[in-house]
């Protein structure tokens, strides 16, 4: 089934060889297992992007197959990256705690070990109890439960009320912002449980792995990234293929057919939204521990539009597009505004790319509407089209 | 005959006018028949009461045997009941390929786990291309909707009904934009499908309705203004006067 699924869909072996290509070359050239000709960082960005592609393929998926224009997407990875970070966090902080501690004449009492931990964590916010949201970060399987359960909860809560009220369109979209922004200004608070804006930091560093240096660490999760991009490529080229692809893009072309036909879309919304938060998730899971930090910053609506601009972009409809689309413009843009651009003397004016950076994604995401409506992944379109 | 589908007593307002005053009006299994009426009639109307998408303020509708009534069921609850509706529009899946439009339609479990592990079998594909071969677009399953001409889609939609297996059609205005070869066509089709079950259709084209030989229903200002057979209903002065002397005929 597997062979005539893959016959079928060409494009989906084609993607998965460049994958593992990629994977290869990365591999040969970093730094703990190459040449190191990249530098541990530059695999964290490559690493980080690939989870890009793959909450940009999920994205894809809810509004470029199903046409749910999500703007809260960002949300779900956000959670994805908390729910690990707390017990990045717990543990590691946890060892040091039991280090300091190891040199006193009287062991430490399970309750002197908590209270110091707490401490440890909670000192920036002015507390050391451990909210009740912590109540699992000491088991990392519980916590990698908790990386899919709670967004997957969120959205499967989320979405029943949305599409049961029928709402749809552009006021969906308001909705979805309303939810990142509520959660992101939510997690702001200091009593949030979760560090205020401080965040969760310290997440590069894996417990249990303190001798393992970064770059071995950076590969890993490298690794990681690149097989979570393969096989939820795979998932969703198989959710977007066959009779399910047929009943999503029809709700997107035309719900009220698919309604007659006698499909509760309603069912199929929460599906695929469903889903796609979860993948998001596990994008996001994978993610922050490559950037080392994560803070609420990262949940504001904004973050959620550069989503969709990136599979705009890309060419929706289309999940290589996708992946296109958020390779192509995050590298860009840590390229400009890290200052990797050089700034144009203009005479008059000279353009510093770290600020005009946004004007011209700006641009080009009206451009890319205005003139090519199937982004860059129509160009492929057309090659294979002309091989055909 | 046993009544199929039985409206009684509907009415609908819209922001104060009355599109739909006091309707009565009853099909029996297998039955065709046709329902005229002037622009603004409420034949729309009373399609979107029956099939869910209006909830009418007042009146009943009664369906089956076991006389269920469809006010309180969602869209989707009402077409797996057994009814199936043509847009005035046509309406397919421009995007997807003839095949797949069918193959949607087609009976078969209607909730996401057993789409998503639907496996293409033998026997769906015989009932596709029999469906195609009904509505004249056998050799066209390859093709994608949006290419086909204005009549094929109006087909392919029909076939989209056809393969739902419903025991009620509502066809709303099926030869709108048709010529004359794709008109007789269309009436064979409906004909053929009244056979195995009610088929209800809404036209202005007086000679396809003539073609369709069947009980005919006026309706005019949401209501029934007259019933029986076409020769029956056209000598009614009322309805010369509100419709067929506007020139429609
Ligand atoms: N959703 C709505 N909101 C407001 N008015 C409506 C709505 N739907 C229908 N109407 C009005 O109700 C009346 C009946 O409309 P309907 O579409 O049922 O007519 P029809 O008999 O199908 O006409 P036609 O032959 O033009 O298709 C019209 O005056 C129309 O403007
Ligand atoms: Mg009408």
């Amino acid at each position: 089934m597997r062979n005539s699924f893959i016959a079928q869909n060409p494009s989906v072996l084609w993607f998965l060889m460049a994958l593992a290509g990629f994977t290869l070359g990365v591999t040969l050239l970093s730094e703990a297992t190459g040449i190191a000709f990249l530098s541990t960082s530059f695999v964290k960005t490559l690493g980080k992007t690939l989870c890009l592609c793959l909450i940009a393929v999920a994205m894809d998926v809810v509004w470029g197959y199903c046409g749910i224009l999500s703007l809260g997407h960002f949300a779900f990875f956000g959670l994805g990256g908390y729910a690990i970070g707390m017990w990045l966090m717990y543990a590691r902080t946890e060892v040091i705690v039991l280090e300091s501690l190891a040199g006193q004449a009287l062991p430490a009492t399970p309750k002197e070990v908590s209270d110091a931990i707490g401490n440890q964590i909670f000192g920036v916010v002015g507390s050391s109890e451990f909210p009740w949201i912590w109540a699992f970060a000491d088991s990392l399987f519980l916590q990698l439960l908790m990386v899919v359960l709670v967004p997957g909860l969120l959205a499967l809560v989320f979405g029943w009320l949305a599409f049961r009220s029928r709402v749809t369109g552009v006021y969906l979209s308001i909705l979805t912002q309303a939810m990142t922004l509520a959660l992101s200004l939510y997690l702001f608070q200091n009593d949030s449980g979760l560090r205020g804006n401080n965040g969760l930091s310290g997440l590069q560093n894996i417990p249990g792995f303190e001798d393992t240096s970064q770059a071995v660490i950076s590969i890993v999760f490298f690794w990681a990234s690149a097989l979570a991009l393969g096989l939820g490529y795979l998932f969703f080229a198989w959710i977007v293929s066959g009779k399910m692809g047929s009943v999503i893009k029809g709700i997107r072309d035309n719900e009220a057919r698919v309604r007659f036909l006698g499909y509760h879309v309603e069912s199929y919304k929460l599906f695929v939204f469903t889903i796609t938060a979860v993948v998001s998730a596990i994008a996001g899971a994978l993610y922050y521990p490559q950037a080392g930090i994560i803070n609420p910053g990262e949940i504001a609506p904004i973050a959620s539009i550069y989503l969709a601009v990136w599979v705009a972009i890309g060419g929706r409809g289309r999940l290589y597009g996708a992946v296109i689309g958020a390779a192509f413009v995050s590298l860009l843009s840590s390229w400009f505004t890290g200052g990797g651009a050089p700034s144009v003397p203009l005479g008059f004016y000279t353009i510093q790319w770290t600020d005009w950076w946004l004007v011209l994604l700006g641009f080009s995401f009206v451009a890319v509407t205005l003139f090519f409506p199937k982004g860059i992944g129509g160009l492929f379109d057309r090659l294979v089209r002309k091989q055909a | 005959m046993s009544t199929l589908l039985e409206v009684s007593g509907v009415s609908v307002t819209f922001d104060g006018f009355r599109a739909i005053n006091n309707l009565s009006i009853q099909f029996a299994e297998a039955e065709l028949r046709a329902i005229i009426g002037p622009n603004g009639a409420g034949k729309t109307t009373f399609m979107d009461i029956v099939t869910g998408k209006t909830k009418p303020d007042e009146g009943t509708v009664v369906w089956g045997e076991r006389n269920i009534s469809l006010l309180g069921m969602s869209e989707s609850q009402i077409a797996m009941e057994g009814i199936g509706r043509k847009f005035q529009k046509p309406t397919v899946f421009e995007d997807q390929t003839v095949r797949q439009n069918l193959a949607m339609a087609l009976k078969n479990p209607r909730g996401p786990f057993s789409v998503l592990m639907h496996k293409k079998t033998k026997t769906n594909a015989a009932r596709i291309e029999a469906i195609a071969e009904q509505i004249g677009l056998a050799d066209q399953l390859r093709r994608t909707a949006g290419e086909l001409s204005h009549g094929q889609k109006q087909w392919l939609e029909i076939g989209m009904l056809l393969a739902q297996e419903p025991r009620l059609l509502l066809v709303d205005e099926p030869a709108a934009g048709m010529t004359v070869e794709e008109r007789e066509k269309t009436t064979d089709i409906l004909r053929e499908a009244a056979k195995t079950r009610a088929v209800v259709v809404v036209e202005h084209d007086m000679e396809f309705v003539r073609r369709l030989d069947c009980k005919v229903t006026v309706l005019h200002e949401g209501s029934v203004l007259a019933e029986g057979s076409l020769n029956h209903v056209t000598s009614n002065q009322t309805v010369i006067d509100v419709y067929l002397g506007r020139g429609h005929a």
